[in-house]
Formats: C-alpha cells, sequence, structure tokens
C-alpha cells in the first residue's frame, strides 16, 4: 500500500490546528456561540433586546392610546370596543385567546426590557466605581431619568392593571363596564394624580428611548438624526396628550 | 494670575486618594494647562514635596497622552487635549478641580495617572488589517471612494486618550471601539475582519470592565478630535450584522 504523505500530513495539522489557531489568535476562536448566546452576552446585544423590547410595547401604546379615545364618544361606544377586545379574533380563535395572545407578548416584552435594564445598570455603575468630586449634570432630563422613570412606570403598570383590568382596587368594579369604572378612577384625586404623573414619566422616557433604539439598531446616522429627533419628540408627546386627554377630560366634565 | 487648585493626589494604586488644595502664583495666561502644572510641581519641588504626577507626552493635540477631568469637563472647558488647553480659558482667582479619569477599567496608577492599557486590549483583539508586509503598495491599486476615505479619515483621527470613557457616565467605551471599528470596517483593507474585528472589539470592551452605552452624548461631547455620536449607531449597525452573518473565522 502506498503511503500518501500529504494525506497523513493533513490528518496531523487537521487534529493541530485548534491549538495552532490559539497560538495565532489568543483570543476568541473555536466554536461559534449561537445568536441568542451572543446577543445575550454582550452589552451591546443586550441593548438590542432592550430596544426591540422597548418598540413593541411603544408600539402596543400607541394602539392603547387611540382605543382610549373612543371615550369622548359615549359609554356604549368604549363598552363595546372593550368587549371586541375579549372577543378579538372569534370565531376563529376562542374567546379572550386573542387578547391573552396580546398579554403575553407584551408580558414576554416587560420582563426582558426590564432584565436586560437591571443588568445593563448594574454593569455600568460598577464601570464608574469613584465619582467627580467636581459634580455637574450630565446629559439631559429625559436621559438621566430613564432608570428612575422606568421603575415609576412598571410601578404604574402594576396599579394601572389593579385598577382597570382585575379591578381590585377600583371603587366601582363593575365587570365588562370599562367606562364607569375608568370614571370611578379618575372622579378620585390619587387616580389622577398617579395617572398623569406615570404618562409624564412614560412621555419622557419614550422620548430618549424612541431615538435611543434607533441608534442600538444602527438606524441613526448624521443625516437621519433629526428626523428621528423629531419622531421621539412628537410621539412622547402625542402619547402624554392622548393619554392625558382621558382623566382632564373627566375632570373637566367633557366625559361623564 | 492666582489660581487655587484642587488637586487628587494618591500615592498609588491600592493608596487611599484625596483632594488636596494648592495655591499657583504667577500663572501666565499664555500657558498651557500642563505648563502650569509644571509650575505647580517646580514650585512642590523647591518645598521638598513630592510633585503632581500626571501623563504628557507630545504637547501638540496629537499623541492622547495626556488627560485630566478638569472642573469636571474631560480635557477642561475647551474641546481639545489638556495641552492645548489654555490658561486664558480661565479668570484671576479661579478655584480649578483636578481630576483623573474615573472607570473601573482605568485604575489610578499615581495622583492623575490612570492605566489606558484596557485600550490596547481592545485594539488587539481587531484593531489592525491583514496587510501584505514589504514595499509599500502602488497607491491606486485599491480604490476607495471618496465619501468611505472621507469617513474612515475622520474615525482614524482618534487619539485613544480615553476622555470619551471619562465623561461617560457609565464609564463605557463605545466612541473609542466606534471610532476603530468605523475606520477600518468601511475601508476595503479592513474587509477580511470585518465582522470578527467589531464582534472581538466588543466582547473586549465588555471584559475589560467598561460599562454600556446609553446615548447620554456625553462622549462626544469631550472627544478632541470631534467622533461623532452617530459612530456609536453605525458600530452598532455592524455588530448586529457580523451576528447575523456569523464571523468568517480561519
Amino acid at each position: 500500500m502506498p503511503i500518501n504523505i500529504s494525506r497523513i500530513m493533513s490528518w496531523t495539522f487537521r487534529d493541530l490546528r485548534p491549538y495552532l489557531r490559539g497560538m495565532a489568535l489568543a483570543t476568541r476562536t473555536g466554536r461559534r456561540p449561537s445568536i441568542t448566546r451572543t446577543l445575550w452576552d454582550s452589552s451591546v446585544g443586550k441593548k438590542t433586546v432592550m430596544a426591540v423590547s422597548g418598540l413593541i410595547m411603544l408600539a402596543y401604546l400607541v394602539v392603547h392610546m387611540l382605543g382610549n379615545l373612543k371615550v369622548f364618544f359615549g359609554p356604549e361606544e368604549l363598552n363595546a370596543y372593550g368587549h371586541w377586545l375579549r372577543h378579538m379574533g372569534e370565531p376563529f380563535l376562542h374567546s379572550h385567546w386573542g387578547l391573552w395572545a396580546a398579554r403575553i407578548v407584551l408580558i414576554v416584552s416587560v420582563v426582558a426590557h426590564a432584565v436586560s435594564a437591571y443588568q445593563l445598570s448594574r454593569r455600568d455603575l460598577k464601570a464608574r466605581p469613584v465619582a467627580y468630586a467636581h459634580k455637574r449634570r450630565r446629559a439631559g432630563y429625559a436621559t438621566r431619568t430613564m432608570r428612575w422613570g422606568g421603575i415609576i412606570v412598571g410601578l404604574f403598570i402594576v396599579w394601572h392593571i389593579l385598577d382597570l383590568t382585575t379591578l381590585t382596587v377600583n371603587e366601582r368594579a363593575w365587570e365588562g363596564h370599562p367606562y364607569q369604572n375608568l370614571l370611578a378612577t379618575f372622579s378620585t384625586w390619587y387616580g389622577n394624580t398617579i395617572y398623569i404623573v406615570a404618562m409624564a414619566a412614560v412621555a419622557l422616557h419614550v422620548r430618549h428611548g424612541f431615538w435611543s433604539a434607533a441608534q442600538t439598531l444602527g438606524a441613526g446616522n448624521a443625516r437621519r438624526d433629526k428626523t428621528l429627533k423629531f419622531l421621539a419628540h412628537a410621539l412622547a408627546l402625542v402619547l402624554f396628550a392622548g393619554f392625558v386627554s382621558v382623566p382632564v377630560g373627566v375632570m373637566t366634565g367633557v366625559v361623564s | 494670575m492666582k489660581l487655587t487648585l484642587r488637586v487628587w493626589r494618591q500615592q498609588n494604586a491600592d493608596a487611599p486618594g484625596a483632594m488636596v488644595t494648592y495655591e499657583v502664583d504667577g500663572v501666565s495666561k499664555d500657558m498651557s494647562f500642563l505648563e502650569m502644572l509644571d509650575t505647580l510641581n517646580e514650585d512642590l519641588i523647591l518645598r521638598g514635596e513630592e510633585p503632581v504626577a500626571f501623563d504628557h507626552d507630545c504637547r501638540e493635540g496629537i499623541c492622547g497622552a495626556c488627560s485630566l477631568v478638569i472642573n469636571g469637563d474631560a480635557h477642561g472647558p475647551e474641546r481639545t487635549t489638556t495641552c492645548q488647553l489654555h490658561m486664558r480659558s480661565f479668570t484671576d482667582g479661579d478655584t480649578i478641580d483636578v481630576e483623573p479619569w474615573r472607570a473601573a477599567a482605568f485604575p489610578v496608577v499615581k495622583d492623575l495617572v490612570v492605566d489606558r492599557s484596557a485600550f490596547d486590549r481592545i485594539i488587539q483583539a481587531g484593531g489592525y488589517i491583514t496587510a501584505p508586509t514589504g514595499s509599500a503598495p502602488e497607491a491606486h491599486a485599491t480604490a476607495v471612494p471618496k465619501a468611505d476615505a472621507d469617513h474612515a479619515f475622520e474615525h482614524a483621527e482618534c487619539i485613544g486618550c480615553g476622555a470619551c470613557v471619562a465623561a461617560c457616565p457609565n464609564g463605557s467605551a463605545m466612541l473609542f471601539t466606534s471610532a476603530k471599528v468605523n475606520h477600518l470596517n468601511v475601508l476595503p483593507q479592513g474587509a477580511p475582519e470585518r465582522e470578527t474585528r467589531v464582534l472581538d472589539m466588543v466582547a473586549t470592551m465588555d471584559d475589560e470592565g467598561f460599562g454600556g452605552c446609553t446615548l447620554t452624548g456625553e462622549c462626544a461631547t469631550a472627544c478632541p478630535k470631534g467622533i461623532p455620536l452617530p459612530s456609536i449607531a453605525a458600530m452598532n449597525r455592524e455588530w448586529l450584522r457580523a451576528v447575523r452573518k456569523g464571523p468568517r473565522r480561519p
């Protein structure tokens, strides 16, 4: 049998290849981790998770705000809309399935957003252990309040669900009648205060968050920057005005 | 000019540090900030005290050796390096706070000197191109569109001083890393490592303990070379592209 030198050489080198490679490039060679792993392990990847989940929630907020405006067209229209939400997709889907599908997407988004925010914030705080003795305001108000604003919005979501979904803390608590329930909430001083403060926090969060998400997803560039900033401001303003118009409507007697 | 300086003094990496107050007299408006510190150090030496340690080299604003956070601003109030900052930016009787770069990845070595070797390790991870060595190639052998050349040059201006990290409330090195990724990834010479460069440099940046980007924009404001903030978005785009495509490993 003839000895095939090149074959033997290629076997030998195949076995040696990982070691040779390790010597040539000391860092990060060998098996490639999965895309999910790469995303979750990297600060840039985790920001991508934040950006995508944030944009999903932002899209939901726009839809939610538009739906809320039905309150200005009387109890029948809003209550019928509430009824439709529970029966979305019927008869193809069972009752509440459409609603729960939306809820699951939102729950996953909230959890992904919060967990990555927590982990990234811990990394950020660890990276700057010693503060400067000469204090100076850094970045704009919306940017500086992202973390606390996010926590405020998170707590508000809990309150909001207990108030108008489960009706646990609602004064009226009339199932299937969102119009009457929200009227009850916005007839209390605390209901109005909590809601308006939370909407201000949402608006500030969206103002920095939308533009940041665009940067994280790589959509930002010098030419597009003005458009993206304008969109972020417009979204924040429209959401704030749309949401706050409901308690203001109740307070001024437009909605009763 | 007579000035009051509050300077961070720290014997070594393990010793605790503190802000120490000094009076400096006879400062000329034409002195650079570093020359003013030289004046202070001459005084200290004459009094038999230890001079203030600070990094400096070319004193022409091109090497990236000097640092210093002056009154809370990296490289002080003007958009330049500390060596090119002149005392005419201050007024007689001012109190000036002088601190080292603050970041976990930039530990203090002594006084105002910090260890910036984390930047070297980020560069080692991907801030290079594979090029045949030997005599210089014909300049027109590889055509580069003007817009790409300008983009690369704008980012090649980074001198690696670390002002971006010092200014960032998260101690993030995203602007520095993005400068090198933008510089090399846009050029045909950088194309073979386009994916591995951005993946490895970002991973090394994370490993070195730099924070993440929250897009406060402080880095681009502090940068003496004007590396723009959208460079970070461009690096994110390159990173996501590389993750999607997968790196081409040898």
